[in-house]
């Protein structure tokens, strides 16, 4: 009954929390750039405001244009609620693995992709076309990274992962520390942030992201924000629960635990993104012939830490 | 009466139907009749494949009193060939059934319906034979009647080279598979399979029936680099005998490569996976590499056929790894993998090359750059179409999900395996599934968003109109199949097992009895996954969402030109097509991989011809391999086309000179 409790809080929270997220990042950049910048609950607004305007559709949209925003949020909501954030021992842990919320993701990236290519104009295509090539690079590195860090705690379960990395003793490791850049690699493709794809621009040739949304407005614009913004926490949380796992609480755990360890949670979020916010600031983008490059070291890095973990276990 | 007899019965009455097909060929309705008959008697063989897997049918077999005088035919129906049969059975009638609409557009019918059916029985002949005579004969049947149904359309341009490169390929094939089976019967000379399974044979010589058995079979399933035949092939049949042959008669191919390897050859040693890995593992990313640039639809569907046969043949290698180290269990998960990847891949290609034949009865067209739009024209197919393409692209909650996930749990399991080579072989064949599953994606956004999605790019696009009933009931069948498959992936587990546990001497755990239908292949705690909660959470958080956005906040909706920042443009080819989808990755991998290279030509600057944009990708594997060796073939042939022209007197000479050195070689010899 518990497990079912904290499965259901933390599918709330993820929604909940991810457009504050990324209202975070926007202030970070902002005010590294010397400007106020607008509040962190602004994303809200922004979402609340789309869903109540009329959706102005294209006119040879077709039902499954009209499908995609929905599927996109469901299939990114369904990979973030297995995803463990504040407690371990959740109720469906058991549905899919990280394999499976890779796949997942790869899913709702299908969807928009073939959005994108729905209306039939150049910047959709264009989109859809760059999305597909740089996720032809990244859905690789990031299996790599997972199948390091299963090697490592034995299983692929994410639930098990994280309370084998919170309360084993596992060290300093050569090959989680290449999955880790790899996995922060993905991650910055992922989610379209910079040096891959620019998310505040509009009407540049490098868009990636933006491109494939173009056609979107009203309620299916205000889903795909969402979904967006649930991607991002999402990455953040995994990294953290392998990586950083301390205070997450183990299902086990008194009732008591849960407020510090939905404190150490938040935390770790701030600080994810206050990093993201830091780094787009602070890096160019990229030419998008070089992001092949970019992502290759990405899976080159992942191969290299399985490898690592073929050879030796304790690598 | 036995399974086996009654499947025998049904290949009976199929060799049968196509000279009544002859017979009958003034009725109007042969037609319907022959198909109809050959999907009824598919769907007998399916459930013969089915009672004798599910364990309701006995293993049983028979000794026919023909061909070799002294060994008669064996036949004999095991739970291996009881899967085969199954996968040919439901594949032929979603194909027959498909066929009974399809059927009436063809131009010469005569020149299909004959071969059909008993195309259809030679596959389950196959499967069935159980001595070398029978299989290969069989084979051979199998292999021409193919052909046959390649050339229906002869006068299609390109198609004579097809079915001339594929009747070459199938001979050498063919020749391949007589020296594996020489090899097996041994000095002995004994052609019946339970002998060749009784017969102790040394690592080196199991090895070598391993590399003929890769030749023989891996040419006729797709192996890189003898997969040439294969795009050129299957494309050009009519779309229901392609979608046979990439869904199911690859699969027969795959039968005679895993009852020779897994079952005949005896154990082999460690040394001999390694190379039918990495085989299967670069044939993975190579097929799928030329599936993505391909313009032509079918030619898509093949090159992605290619594709998956590596994926299979990959975990056929590491089922082959655990099974010379003693890790039966893991064997059995990687064998199980490559068993409902099969399964899948008969469902989800028959499918998708029925729709490529839709496509082809409403346009004409099978150029991804004249299609466009078809999501509107086109609505049952199209919606169709995408399950195939979700299935295909391995994305959950789909079937070809659930077998790709078992395959990087054997991955997962080879850190295991003792031997170094292996531990780097493994994880680099990884890498690449993994870069052919990411890129098998993309190659499916791109045919269907190219070809189902955006503005018609013809006016036979715009003027399309949905097909008949029939096809689109096969169709659904099939996609039917493809969900369940993947919602239900225990069920298919369980009822593989009898086979992968006769060919890898174990046993995967009892699926059904798990809570919820999870897939649990080895232990709770490493790793679950459960199909069905998947679909469900997606479809419940999918609704749910809709229904609260429509009554709590707006559901107005207003029709307008598209955006498109300000700048849309009336004219359909300033969509993204085949080829400009392409580009990214054909720069970024193509160039050396593909040859592929672009090609400006600018006039110069007061000279008013349009500039144009070229791309031309170049089969490396065909101009390096096949067009050398035959220039090879054709210097040695020329040169001694001279000994044809000679006076009597050199031929004299020449005789005696052979016979000197051949005797000299003998004295040495001794």
């Amino acid at each position: 009954m518990l497990s079912l409790l904290i499965q259901g809080a933390q599918m709330a929270l993820v929604v909940a929390l991810a457009p504050a997220l990324v209202g975070l990042v926007r202030k970070v950049k902002a005010r590294m750039l010397r400007r106020r910048g607008a509040s962190i609950v602004q994303p809200y607004r922004d979402i609340l405001r789309l869903m109540r305007k009329e959706v102005v559709l294209a006119e040879n949209a077709s039902w499954l244009f009209r499908v995609v925003p929905y599927m996109v949020f469901a299939a990114t909501w369904v990979a973030a609620a297995l995803v463990p954030t504040f407690a371990t021992g959740l109720q469906f842990n058991w549905t899919a693995d990280l394999i499976a919320i890779v796949a997942l993701l790869g899913s709702a990236r299908f969807f928009l992709a073939l959005a994108g290519m729905d209306v039939g104009t150049a910047f959709g295509g264009i989109g859809a076309s760059r999305e597909m090539m740089i996720a032809s690079m990244a859905e690789p590195a990031m299996l790599l990274a997972v199948f390091s860090v299963s090697l490592v705690a034995g299983s692929t379960q994410l639930s098990t992962v994280a309370s084998y990395m919170a309360t084993e003793d596992v060290g300093l490791r050569v090959s989680l520390g290449l999955a880790l850049v790899a996995l922060v690699i993905v991650a910055l493709a992922e989610n379209a942030r910079i040096p891959v794809d620019n998310p505040t621009t509009h009407l540049e040739l490098t868009m990636v992201h933006e491109a494939m949304v173009l056609e979107y407005s009203g309620r299916h614009l205000a889903m795909i924000e969402i979904a967006a913004a649930l991607k991002l926490l999402l990455y953040i949380s995994l990294i953290g629960c392998i990586f950083v796992p301390w205070g997450i609480a183990s299902g086990s755990a008194g009732v008591l635990a849960y407020p510090l360890s939905l404190a150490f949670y938040i935390g770790k979020l701030a600080v994810g993104g206050v990093m993201l916010g830091v780094f787009e600031v602070s890096i160019a983008k990229m030419r998008v012939f070089r992001v092949p490059d970019f992502l290759g070291a990405a899976l080159m890095l992942g191969l290299l830490g399985m490898l690592l973990l073929f050879v030796s276990r304790s690598l | 009466m036995s399974a086996v007899d009654l499947s025998l019965f049904c290949v009976a009455a199929l060799l049968a139907l196509g000279p009544a097909a002859i017979v009958l060929r003034r009725l109007a309705a042969v037609s319907a009749l022959v198909y109809g008959a050959s999907a009824l008697l598919c769907l007998v063989l399916t459930s013969v494949g089915v009672s004798v897997l599910a364990g309701a049918a006995e293993i049983s077999g028979r000794v026919l009193p023909i061909g070799l005088p002294w060994l008669g035919a064996h036949w004999q129906l095991d739970a291996l060939s009881a899967f085969f049969l199954l996968v040919v059975g439901f594949g032929g009638a979603a194909a027959s059934i498909y066929a009974i609409g399809y059927g009436r557009h063809e131009q010469e019918p005569l020149r299909v319906l004959p071969f059909y059916p008993a195309f259809l029985g030679a596959m389950v002949l196959v499967v069935l034979a159980h001595d070398a005579f029978s299989f290969l004969l069989s084979w051979e049947v199998m292999s021409l009647l193919s052909w046959a149904l390649v050339m229906a359309h002869h006068r299609a341009a390109g198609t004579q080279h097809a079915g001339y490169v594929y009747l070459v390929m199938a001979g050498f094939g063919t020749m391949a598979l007589l020296l594996a089976f020489g090899l097996l019967a041994g000095s002995a000379g004994d052609y019946a399979f339970e002998a060749m399974r009784a017969t102790q044979r040394s690592p080196a010589m199991a090895a070598a029936i391993l590399a003929l058995m890769l030749v023989g079979a891996g040419s006729k399933a797709g192996l890189v680099p003898l997969h040439v035949w294969l795009p050129l092939a299957h494309p050009a049949a009519p779309s229901h005998v392609s979608a046979l042959m990439s869904g199911v008669m690859t699969k027969v191919a795959l039968y005679g490569l895993i009852r020779v390897v897994f079952d005949l050859a005896g154990p082999l040693a460690w040394w001999a996976s390694p190379a039918v890995i990495v085989l299967g593992a670069t044939t993975a990313v190579l097929g799928i590499l030329n599936a993505l640039v391909a313009s032509d639809i079918k030619k898509v569907l093949a090159y992605s056929t290619i594709e998956n046969i590596g994926v299979i043949v990959a975990a056929l290698g590491l089922a082959l790894a655990f099974r010379a180290n003693g890790m039966a269990a893991t064997s059995a998960l990687a064998f199980s993998a490559a068993l409902f990847h099969i399964f899948n891949h008969a469902a989800f290609k028959s499918l998708l090359f029925m729709g490529a034949g839709n496509v082809l009865v409403a346009t004409g067209q099978r150029e991804l750059d004249a299609l466009g739009g078809l999501i509107h024209r086109m609505p049952v197919t199209a919606f169709l179409m995408l399950v195939g393409a979700l299935a295909i692209s391995a994305l959950p909650p789909l079937n070809g999900f659930a077998s790709e996930w078992l395959l990087f749990q054997s991955v997962l399991k080879s850190p295991d395996l003792p031997q170094a080579g292996l531990q780097i072989i493994v994880p680099a064949a990884g890498a690449m599934l993994a870069l052919a599953a990411a890129l098998a994606a993309a190659a499916f956004v791109r045919l269907y968003g190219v070809g189902f999605l955006g503005r018609p790019r013809s006016e036979v696009a715009a003027k399309a109109v949905e097909v008949d009933r029939f096809s689109l009931a096969a169709m659904g069948a099939l996609a039917l199949v493809c969900v369940l498959a993947g919602i239900f992936p225990g069920v298919v587990l369980d009822l593989l097992a009898p086979a992968a546990e006769a060919m890898a001497h174990a046993r995967l755990p009892v699926q059904a009895d798990d809570a919820w239908q999870t897939l649990v292949p080895i232990a709770e705690a490493r790793s679950t996954y459960n199909g069905l909660l998947v679909f469900l959470f997606i479809v419940f958080s999918a609704t749910s969402s809709a229904w609260l956005v429509h009554r709590l906040a707006s559901r107005r909706l207003r029709r307008g030109p598209a955006w498109d920042c300000g700048f849309p443009s009336d004219i359909a080819n300033t969509q993204y097509g085949a080829g400009s989808f392409a580009q990214p990755l054909r720069r970024v991998l193509g160039t050396i991989l593909l040859g592929a290279r672009e090609d400006v030509s600018m006039p110069p600057p007061g000279d008013n011809r349009p500039a144009r944009l070229g791309v031309i990708v170049r089969d490396v594997i065909w101009e390096g391999g096949y067009l050398r060796l035959s220039a090879i073939i054709n210097a040695i042939a020329t040169q001694s086309n001279r000994l044809q022209f000679l006076t009597i007197r050199r031929y004299l000479s020449l005789v005696v000179g052979s016979l000197v050195s051949l005797l000299l070689v003998l004295t040495i010899w001794n």
